[in-house]
């Protein structure tokens, strides 16, 4: 797909999620007002901006996690497969099976390797073994997991290393074959050689979900990320200040807050 | 005299001076646990001496005065009790706490988890009080004499439930909450969440809460002697009455003399043998956290 060098000029249907006016707050304190974009279907889209301006609870309000945190509250659209998912009465086990989640510090359960993968796949998707375990192959394939975990699959995940548990976490959000995956800040938490690796797996996994991550790392944003949209805090809350694609925004920032943003002079 | 002038002193001279102070401390508490021991020993001594151990389970039976010092049905109705009040009482707490934890609108939740607190408040005697009067007739219009094993069974799960559901909670509570996020992330049931992730997870506090219930139950005294019936034989069905180790020394301490006395001694010696297995099965039970 070629990259719109404008907003404007993108085609509607190519986007996954369109977000109209979206708020947050949190015990009536904002954590973000009136953010609109749309992320696109198969790409990466990054979220940057300084730690406090809401890029997090914006996350968490797509796949509607927010909604564990007491007294969030939050007014707006968010369209998804023509429904509005920021509706009440949406059906959250559906959504979340649909927009996956990755967390910032690995967060596999304390079970095997294989019983971290089954839990989602028997929940949702099938009880047949044979099934299961192709589908558990093929995943860890796929996060590059296969060959450095196939003898060990009863182990507990708890003994695999940071980089190995969070490509283990993206596996086990890639068995319900999500059609967005959201990732809060997945490599921070890792060491410089681990975080590579799941970087390189990231931008695979265009092929198979589009995906919207946060990411403090501004190189990282400019090597992987398709488009990128920077939040800043202003008037006592987060806003979304520009986005678009990430060959505009780390090139030609229109926002002079931007520009000095990511030359480093301010955030 | 050194913290009065603490701002002058080196900080080195304070980690001393309480270091020395915690010393004293735990020096003065374990000296305490082996005087207890001590005097336990010394005094059981005698008896163990003139008679050697194996008489107190070969004897035909418990007749002090008749040199007679079987403990067998006194140590097997300590035991069942305590079994049977865990058997009912660890499943009842576990759910009760996952009910608070994982169920229970915050209000109801708060409201109940004080009730626990302060069901285990309750004074022993109040808690025999009410068996006495309450339940040992129920027991009696079913199965007379009343005072049986099953009294003290129903009344000791009662006293232990706290134990055991406090600490479970506690266990939860302690969970990381990542497990949550990335169950809810997931969308799994909570039904999923709690058989397949949290008990499992749990699985140490939760056998390290049912031990020190267990402590607790071996060595309740007050509210087992008012139910019990307290007859020194082996019961053979739950409606019998029985006599446990720590009934047996409350009732006859008062008179008993010489070897007697001394054997009233081998019971207490015998129920801190069993507090002391079940303290460090409980030890090593707490050692498997969450992360192995």
């Amino acid at each position: 797909m070629n990259i719109p060098t404008t907003i404007e000029a993108l085609d509607l249907s190519s986007t996954i999620i369109q977000v109209e006016n979206l708020s947050l707050h949190y015990n009536r304190k904002p954590a973000f007002a009136e953010v609109s974009l749309p992320i696109y279907r198969d790409q990466i889209t990054s979220l940057i901006g300084p730690s406090g301006c809401g890029k997090t609870s914006f996350l968490m309000c797509l796949n509607r996690l927010v909604d564990l945190v007491p007294l969030a509250k939050m007014s707006g659209q968010i369209r998804f497969n023509a429904e509005d998912i920021a509706q009440k009465k949406v059906n959250v086990v559906a959504l979340r099976r649909k927009i996956g989640m990755i967390f910032q510090r690995p967060n596999p359960f304390p079970l095997s390797i294989k019983k971290n993968l089954e839990l989602p796949l028997k929940e949702h998707r099938t009880k047949n073994k044979a099934e299961i375990e192709e589908i558990i192959q093929t995943t860890l394939e796929a996060v590059g997991l296969w060959k450095e975990v196939k003898d060990r699959l009863r182990h507990s995940a708890l003994l695999l290393s940071g980089g190995q548990q969070q490509r283990l976490c993206i596996a086990r959000a890639l068995v319900l074959e999500p059609e967005l995956l959201l990732m809060d800040e997945p490599c921070s938490a890792l060491d410089p050689l681990s975080s590579a690796t799941v970087e390189e797996l990231i931008q695979q996994l265009k092929e198979k979900c589009s995906l919207l991550i946060v990411t403090h790392n501004l190189a990282q944003a400019r090597r992987i990320a398709d488009y990128t949209a920077l939040f800043w805090f202003a008037e006592q809350t987060g806003k979304l200040i520009e986005y678009g694609p990430s060959a505009e925004i780390f090139n030609q920032p229109k926002n002079q807050i931007t520009e000095a943003y990511i030359r480093g002079e301010r955030g | 005299m050194i913290l009065s002038n603490g701002n002058i002193l080196s900080p080195s001279t304070h980690d001393r001076f309480l270091t020395g102070i915690l010393w004293c401390f735990s020096l003065l508490a374990s000296l305490i646990l082996g005087l207890i021991l001590f005097f336990l020993v010394y005094n059981s001594l005698p008896v163990l001496w003139d008679i050697g151990i194996s008489k107190f389970f070969l004897d035909s039976s418990w007749h002090p005065s008749e040199a007679l010092f079987n403990l067998t049905p006194m140590l097997v109705g300590s035991l069942l009790i305590m079994l049977g009040a865990i058997l009912l009482a660890a499943p009842l707490g576990i759910v009760s706490a996952i009910f608070c934890r994982f169920y229970a609108p915050k209000v109801i939740a708060v409201f109940y988890q004080s009730l626990i607190e302060l069901l285990s408040g309750i004074p022993s005697v109040v808690y025999g009080f009410w068996g006495l009067v309450t339940l040992v007739p129920l027991i009696q219009k079913v199965n007379p004499p009343g005072t049986s094993l099953l009294a003290g069974i129903i009344v000791l799960a009662l006293m232990i439930l706290p134990t055991v559901s406090l600490i479970a909670d506690a266990t939860f509570a302690n969970l990381p909450k990542e497990y949550f996020q990335g169950a809810a992330g997931l969308s799994l049931s909570r039904f999923t969440l709690l058989t397949q992730i949290i008990l499992p997870a749990s699985k140490s506090g939760l056998l390290t809460s049912v031990i020190l219930a267990a402590g607790r139950a071996i060595g309740e005294t007050m509210a087992i002697l008012m139910i019990c019936g307290n007859i020194a034989q082996i019961p053979d069905s739950l409606f019998s009455p029985v006599r446990t180790l720590t009934a047996n020394i409350a009732l006859e301490m008062a008179y008993a003399m010489g070897n007697h006395r001394s054997a009233l001694f081998v019971s207490g010696l015998l129920l801190m043998v069993i507090i002391f297995a079940l303290v460090s099965l409980a030890h090593r039970a707490g050692k498997g956290s969450v992360y192995a």
